[in-house]
């Protein structure tokens, strides 16, 4: 099949890309002799499987590591670092469009320098990627093998044409984009979120099809780095899942940013023509045609499960990955999943505390639940979108009664200091108590406020404590704190009040 | 512009004059031919199902209030509800309905479908809405008062309102012919309680028992700026059902869990609303203590603009919320007469500020869609900044009804009697307060002649 151009460049781009192959992959890298069975066997050097060979090895397992590609897996090399990378840069083109509302002069002129903020990219992911080198990995004790892993056993590994036993093993070989069936869309080319970081010209005129957190995220970092961008969504709001009030203000600040929101709406058909790219748009049964330079789907990661002589182990599996149970034990009591492979979430840092969990349950006999585990996510647009916890439609539908304490981030004084009062703290409580059953924050910085939710929910404790917590003023976490403040007024009953007030005049005499 | 000083005027004469003057919106707008009503006063423009559900609730106000004979009420009432019944329904396009339903906009003259706009669920809720206050009000004992209650109860009693669940508990928003039913999420809480009600009540084709549950399951109820609501960020969603229904202390399922009820929360989600404007994040033109209220209407149109330094984007007809937006600094103004019954007190004084302050945006005591002063004398726009164009029959109608629910309740009275607004109220788990009263003399649509 013929692909038409995109205009990504190849990897490696260029020499970041090059150091980073030679950390993450070395080509002449001699895999080590098994010797004996181990007591762990990890597939896929991702954040779980790093996670989990890191955690083995320094409690004196005998452990090896398998990877077919780069070290680092997704997150490092084609997801959240290199991703948040080119937000940095998108953001510092959005201040520089805005300089005057922050008191400074707008430049007369602003030229976005698209290459720059690529190589920036690529510098920062090669430089964070040296922490996880083959041969630090070597050093720490593990050894690390290169080459497809494949099942030879129920106990036994099969890699570049040696064959390992184990104890115990973990599948950690993580998701691929899942490319949408468009007809057309192969043939006339696109790029997905992974291949996107190799662009080296910021496309003119852009398609993001999906208006999930990769589809939003892309779309108005392109849109701040130049680009005109058209976003699709099949769905009638962005972010099907979360809060309609956090995807009613990202949708408004999309829109505001002149980025072209279609709800609604399906891409059916796209083709190539004279170098462009023709995409049929259908919203309500009326189609519409729109030409445009490039194309980025970003709709959903697929499990990698193909080659992995699963069968032959024994370990069940469907399209949404691994099967595994709450202790993360796949069909194979000897092996373990964890990570984007076998998880509905898949996240860096889901990956990475499953990969804890494996370790104590199949090393230590451990009884450490999936289950258990509280776990915050965030969609890094600006505002970021961060949540932990329940929503309210949950935990209703579950019987709980919920009331939602909520403060904007316009009555947070640093945020209206800093130009950034987009947003609101919402901490759901279950009515007539304090506890919190989740959160959603909408704020520039909302990925770093949910955590002190995560924490107080971890530890638990509840929303009148939380108000005591002392934050450092001015800070938009603060935001979090008023909505302690806020439960705690709701306590004062009208009771409470004639009581104090009695106290108080009693105490005057 | 307004020709007499209102200042000088009484709240009540206040009240009739903006009364009167939205209720002439539908005199002027009706065709009555078929009883279809304009969606706006501007030229060539389609008619609104929902406007006619809005006209067939005023036009007893008319008569009461003396603006209108009954024998013209009658007649006007007579042409919708005929036309209704008699105009084509079905599958395919050129139709005026499927299901017993009704497209959302319809030719004044032909009354077929227009736009190739959606065949709207909650619209034909307001109709029909309209269409039960027709048969309870009209209770001569003559042939055509008799047919008005007949026809009232055919129209009511065809619409499948099972169907219009599709696949999932909670009524769909809209169906085209081609794509089927709207894609649309349409969760939380909103105007469609009435929508709820009338499809649960229907003695023939009702929608499935647990549809309102699955509904209200979306809720979410929340503490901000102090005031416990149940959120609904436009303030029509506050408005729309409580014109026809009186939800003061009658408690569903949820209410009852909030000890609360949806009048008081249409009062708190009122205040919330002027605390939003005194708040003012963005820096609107105006906004404070007596100029609030952003809601569903008309708007500027679709384009960015830099206001004091900040990017804003301005919208054509939308729906603006508070607290969480959109916001582009434009105010419907109806919002303060189709709030009075919740809040009078802030209601009355914003009514006054503003033609105190905006009097230019009112014609003549009619309330314009939306204004937005922010916009004065920038782009192209004058001194007064942006004023939307002409009226709205959907303004007009709400502003007409809940000032006649805060001077004498007729609406509410009326429908408080009728018998499927009590049986889909009690489906719906409502009880206490006037549900726990037997009706009164005027008995609604049940005992047809």
């Amino acid at each position: 099949m013929s692909r038409e151009r995109t205009w990504a460049a190849a990897f490696p781009v260029d020499r970041n890309d090059v150091e980073l192959i030679r950390g993450a992959h070395p080509p002449r890298w001699k895999n080590p002799e098994p010797d004996g069975p181990y007591n762990l066997v990890v597939i896929g050097a991702g954040p779980a499987g790093l996670t989990a060979a890191r955690d083995a090895a320094s409690l004196g397992a005998k452990v090896a590591l398998i990877e077919r590609g780069l070290i680092g897996g997704a997150c490092i090399n084609v997801g959240c670092i290199p991703s948040k990378s080119i937000i940095r840069t998108a953001r510092l083109y959005a201040d520089m469009r805005d300089a005057e509302s922050f008191g400074g002069d707008a430049p007369r002129r602003l030229h976005v320098d698209f290459d720059r903020a690529m190589m920036r990219m690529r510098q920062i992911r090669q430089r964070i990627s040296r922490a996880d080198s083959a041969e630090t990995i070597a050093a720490e004790g593990i050894d690390l093998y290169f080459g497809e892993a494949r099942f030879g056993g129920p106990d036994t590994v099969v890699v570049a044409g040696k064959r390992l036993h184990f104890r115990k093993a973990l599948v950690a070989t993580g998701a691929h984009p899942s490319g949408p069936a468009i007809p057309g869309l192969a043939e006339a080319g696109y790029l997905d979120n992974e291949s996107m970081f190799n662009l080296t010209e910021c496309p003119q005129r852009l398609l993001v099809i999906g208006g999930g957190p990769l589809g939003c995220e892309t779309a108005q970092a392109f849109r701040l780095l130049g680009a005109k961008v058209i976003l699709a969504q099949s769905d009638p709001m962005f972010l099907p899942g979360e809060e309609r009030d956090a995807a009613q203000i990202l949708s408004d600040a999309l829109a505001r940013e002149g980025i072209e929101v279609r709800l609604n709406t399906e891409v059916v058909a796209v083709r190539g023509e004279g170098g462009r790219k023709l995409a049929d748009l259908v919203r309500d049964g009326d189609t519409t045609t729109i030409s445009v330079d490039e194309i980025i789907t970003g709709v959903g990661r697929s499990p990698n499960v193909d080659g992995l002589g699963l069968e032959e182990a024994d370990v069940a599996y469907d399209a949404s990955g691994i099967r595994v149970d709450d202790y993360l034990r796949t069909t194979n009591p000897h092996i373990y999943a964890a990570g984007d492979v076998c998880l509905e979430y898949k996240f860096t840092h889901t990956a990475e505390a499953t990969a804890r969990i494996v370790v104590r349950n199949a090393l230590f006999r451990g009884r450490e639940r999936l289950s258990e585990l509280v776990v915050p996510w965030c969609t890094y647009t600006d505002p970021e979108i961060a949540h932990v916890g329940l929503y309210p439609a949950e935990a209703r539908l579950n019987g709980i009664p919920v009331k939602t304490y909520t403060v904007l981030m316009h009555d947070v004084a640093r945020a209206v200091m800093d130009g950034e009062e987009e947003g609101f703290v919402k901490i759901h409580v279950r009515e007539g108590s304090d506890r919190i059953l989740g959160a959603t924050v909408v704020a520039s910085h909302a990925g770093e406020m949910i955590n002190a939710v995560t924490l107080a929910i971890r530890s638990g404790m509840g929303l009148h404590a939380l108000a005591d917590v002392i934050h450092p003023f001015p800070t938009q976490a603060q935001g979090i704190k008023m909505a302690g403040d806020a439960y705690r007024r709701t306590r004062l009953t009208s009771l409470r009040r004639r009581l104090a007030a009695r106290w108080l005049a009693w105490s005057r005499r | 512009m307004l020709r007499a000083d209102p200042a000088t005027l009484s709240d009540d004469e206040l009240l009739e004059r903006y009364q009167r003057a939205a209720f002439g919106y539908f005199l002027e707008n009706v065709n009555p031919d078929n009883g279809l009503v304009a969606d706006t006063s501007r030229p060539n423009w389609p008619a609104s199902i929902a406007v006619v559900g809005f006209a067939l609730s005023c036009y007893p106000i008319g008569v009461e209030r003396g603006w209108m004979t009954r024998e013209a009420a009658v007649e006007l009432t007579l042409a919708a509800l005929r036309f209704f019944l008699a105009s084509p329904q079905g599958g395919g396009e050129d139709v005026t309905g499927h299901k017993g339903f009704y497209y959302h906009f319809l030719d004044m003259r032909t009354g077929l479908r227009v736009w190739r706009c959606e065949l709207s669920m909650v619209d034909t809720a307001l109709l029909m809405a309209g269409i039960l206050v027709a048969g309870a009000y009209f209770r001569g004992d003559n042939a055509r008062e008799a047919e008005i209650r007949h026809l009232a109860e055919a129209l009511y009693r065809r619409v499948d309102w099972r169907w219009a669940q599709g696949s999932s508990p909670t009524l769909r928003q809209g169906w085209k012919p081609k794509s089927g039913f709207l894609h649309y999420g349409w969760e939380g809480y909103n105007e469609a309680i009435v929508l709820y009600v009338l499809s649960m009540a229907s003695p023939d084709r009702p929608a499935s028992d647990d549809s309102y549950e699955a509904w209200t399951a979306t809720y979410q109820w929340e503490n901000i700026y102090g005031h416990d609501v149940l959120y609904g960020g436009p303030l029509f969603m506050h408005q729309f059902s409580h014109a026809w229904i009186d939800f003061a202390g009658i408690r569903d399922a949820f209410m009852r869990e909030k000890d609360s009820d949806y009048f008081e929360n249409s009062r708190r989600s009122t205040y919330l609303h002027r605390d939003y404007a005194r708040h003012n994040p963005y820096g609107f033109d105006g906004y404070g203590e007596n100029l609030w209220g952003l809601s569903a209407g008309d708007g500027p149109g679709g384009f960015r603009a830099s206001v004091e330094r900040r990017t804003h984007r301005f919208s054509g007809y939308a729906a603006r919320g508070a607290p969480f937006g959109p916001d582009d600094g434009t105010i419907a103004p109806w919002s303060y007469p189709a709030s009075l019954p919740f809040a009078p007190d802030i209601c009355l004084a914003a009514l006054r500020h503003l033609a105190d302050r905006y009097p230019q945006v009112i014609d003549d005591y009619r309330l314009p869609s939306g204004f937005n002063p922010t916009l004065a004398n920038r782009r192209r726009f004058g001194g007064d900044g942006w004023v939307s164009e002409g009226h709205y029959g959907l303004d007009q109608g709400i502003v007409v009804m809940m000032i006649e629910n805060h001077r004498s309740r007729l609406i509410w009275d009326l429908m408080r009697c009728n018998p499927h607004i009590r049986r889909g109220l009690g489906k719906a788990g409502f009880s206490g307060g006037w549900l726990s009263q037997p009706t009164g003399p005027a008995a609604g649509g049940g005992d047809v002649a």
